[in-house]
Formats: C-alpha cells, sequence, structure tokens
C-alpha cells in the first residue's frame, strides 16, 4: 500500500566502493578473469611446446622478463584469492550429512584443504619434484 | 550535562518533499540504548512527525529494519554503544521505495513470499484420524533453520542484485521456498521448481553472499539459494536427458 508518492533510489555505477564487503566480492569476480587468463597462458606453453625445443626455449625465456615476473606474481595474488574464497563458499552449495546429522562447514573446508594439499602431493610427485 | 549522541536522519514526507533530506538530531546518551530507542526519544521529545516501523523491541517482528550508517539493521538490536561518540545516520532501507522517513515499501517483497507457495503442498492428503505427519529431529534440522525468517527485509537490502533489478525473487522468497522444498511433509517441489528455474529466480544470484552476513537471525539466505542451483541444475539435465521426472508430485 503506497501513500501515493514513494521515493525511489537509484543504484549507482559505484554502488560497490560504499562497503568493503562489496569491494571484496568485486575483486573475487575479477579474480576469475586471472583464472581464465592464466589458463591461457598454459595453453600457449604446451602450444609452444609442440612447436618445437626452439619456440619453447623463446617462450620460457620469455617468461623471465620483469613484466612476465609482475604479472605472474599478481596472477599468483589473484587465483590464490579465487581458491580460498570459492574453498570458503563451497559448504553453502551444499548440505551434507554424516549419521543423521549435519556436517559443520568448518569440517568441509577443513577436508577441502586437505584434499588441495593431496592432490598437489599427487601432481608434484607425478612430476618428480618431491 | 548528559552526554549526547548525534543521529543524523533521512527525512522524505511525500506530501512536502520533493526529495529526501538529512535532519540532525542530538538525544540524550546511555550505554544501553538501541537505535529504536533512540527513534522513540526523538518521536516523543523532539520531533513527533518522524515516522518509523516498530513493534517488539526484541529481534522477531522484524519491523525496525533500517540503514544504519550504510548497512541494514534491525533498530532495536543495533546499540548505539558501538557507534559512540560518532553519529549515527539512518535511512530507510535500500532497495525499497521510502513511503515516508524510515518507512519503506515492501509491498514487492512480500508479494514475492507469496509467489512460492509458502506453506505445504501435499498430493495425498490424508485424514485427520491418522495422526500427524511425524518427523526426526534429522528431517527438522533440515529446513528450520530456514523457517527462522522474520521477514524483516535486510537482506534484500543486501543484495545487490536486487537493487540492480528487482524482478529477482531475492534471499527470504527463495530461503522460504528452500525451507518448504525441504520439508519432509511437503510434495510441491514440482510445482515451486519454475520459480527456482526462472532467470530471475535463483539464477540471478551471483552469491554476493551479503544477505546471510547481515541477517539477524542467521537464515544463510545465501545458502538455501545456491543449494536450489544445484537442484535447478539437477531438474535441468533430467529433462534435457529425456528421464523425466520420477517425483511423486502434484501437477
Amino acid at each position: 500500500m503506497s501513500a501515493g508518492k514513494p521515493y525511489h533510489r537509484e543504484v549507482t555505477r559505484t554502488w560497490w566502493l560504499r562497503n568493503p564487503f562489496f569491494v571484496r566480492y568485486m575483486v573475487r569476480e575479477a579474480s576469475s578473469l586471472f583464472v581464465l587468463g592464466y589458463s591461457l597462458v598454459l595453453l600457449r606453453a604446451l602450444w609452444a611446446l609442440s612447436e618445437g625445443p626452439a619456440t619453447y626455449a623463446a617462450f620460457l625465456a620469455a617468461l623471465g622478463s620483469p613484466w612476465a615476473i609482475a604479472l605472474h606474481t599478481l596472477a599468483l595474488l589473484m587465483v590464490g584469492y579465487h581458491a580460498v574464497t570459492f574453498l570458503a563458499m563451497a559448504p553453502q552449495t551444499m548440505r551434507l550429512e554424516w549419521r543423521g546429522r549435519k556436517v559443520a562447514n568448518t569440517t568441509i573446508v577443513a577436508v577441502e584443504y586437505a584434499a588441495l594439499v593431496a592432490v598437489c602431493g599427487i601432481v608434484a610427485a607425478a612430476f618428480g619434484v618431491l | 550535562m548528559a552526554e549526547t549522541i548525534g543521529i543524523d536522519i533521512v527525512r522524505y514526507r511525500p506530501e512536502k518533499d520533493g526529495e529526501p533530506w538529512l535532519q540532525h538530531f542530538e538525544v540524550p546518551y546511555e550505554p544501553d540504548m538501541s537505535v529504536l530507542d533512540a527513534l522513540l526519544y526523538i518521536k516523543d521529545e523532539l520531533d513527533g512527525t518522524l515516522a518509523f516501523r516498530w513493534s517488539c523491541r526484541m529481534a522477531i517482528c522484524g519491523s525496525c529494519g533500517c540503514m544504519v550508517n550504510g548497512i541494514p539493521k534491525l533498530g532495536c538490536k543495533t546499540f548505539l554503544r558501538d557507534y559512540y561518540p560518532q553519529r549515527v545516520q539512518l535511512e530507510a532501507l535500500e532497495h525499497f521505495p521510502i513511503e515516508r522517513d524510515l518507512i519503506a515499501g515492501i509491498d514487492d517483497f512480500v508479494v514475492k513470499l507469496e509467489e512460492i507457495k509458502p506453506y505445504i503442498i501435499r498430493s495425498d492428503e490424508r485424514p485427520v484420524a491418522e495422526g500427524p505427519f511425524t518427523q526426526t529431529p534429522t528431517e527438522v534440522d533440515r529446513f528450520k533453520q530456514f523457517s527462522l525468517c522474520i521477514n524483516c527485509g535486510l537482506c534484500y537490502s543486501a543484495c545487490p542484485q536486487y537493487g540492480l533489478n528487482n524482478e529477482f525473487m531475492g534471499p527470504a522468497a527463495l530461503a522460504l521456498l528452500h525451507r518448504y522444498n525441504n520439508d519432509s511433509r511437503d510434495q510441491g517441489r514440482k510445482l515451486r521448481q519454475p520459480i527456482v528455474n526462472a532467470e530471475e529466480g535463483v539464477w540471478s544470484c551471483t552469491f554476493v553472499g551479503y544477505c546471510s552476513t547481515v541477517c539477524p537471525q542467521a537464515v544463510d539466505p545465501a545458502a538455501a539459494i545456491n543449494q536450489q542451483k544445484v537442484l535447478s541444475l539437477v531438474d535441468y539435465a533430467v529433462h534435457a536427458g529425456g528421464l523425466g521426472d520420477s517425483q511423486d508430485e502434484p501437477s
């Protein structure tokens, strides 16, 4: 029921700058672009590898430039932030039950990190790093 | 002289004002005063024309929600001691039209609450003589959290997606939908599925998650919506795969 003249407030384009929570949300969303960007770098590496040793060596050399190192450092931070926020939100997307009780969100996150460490270990072992 | 705290209120009187304006009040400060207490003091002692909703004073009626320094909160559950000696600015809940002063027009929210069929739907009604439906503690736990909503509307003010496009069903309505879909006595999921699957259903949510942060009852609407996304995806896969629907629900 309206008195006849309700006042409508517009949402401005800078709505997300007013609240640190929304800034973190926008950074989280923007971090997806870095996940995409780094996937393309990895694809580029595969392509260079398929072209032969000379192309791959040139690709590796290009990665040593200060710009490439700066970009990779930024990408690492953003992908890390993306991963942390992704794992933190995952429990809200599911209700898991164990023996008739809801599994606590903190337990789910702990298992996620344990799985992450395990997968990293397997990959590292497969490539002979460990 | 008693200590005072500055309260700035965004006023809007539809019969007089073209747009909202800020009015400053000085209110005697006590550490146990809530924002609602300050509003009642202003109404009684300083300016009787100030309009705001309130009822229970104990965070259960959901009437006194407003923006406190830009954050949606219940006036009765927000204490001046957390701001003193800084000023506090109050405004009607965001993303809703201002009817008058701190009163937001929440009609759209109420319509959405009704749209999601917030009641138990049965395909096989049983006679009263057969007694009540029984539920295990686990079955109750699956929906109880989502039934604690007090319809205060804070989550709609916290949701930028609703602010940008109010076609979105929004946090509280979808949390209530989730509550009924997860009730073992309910058989109406199939009837609610088109609301879930729609563009303005769960898929307008981008999981900002602020709805769950501001909720005074820890309902966690973001969890409800994102769990419904999973079910919406399953529903899509079942239909796309031509497997039909095995649910024994009313059609």
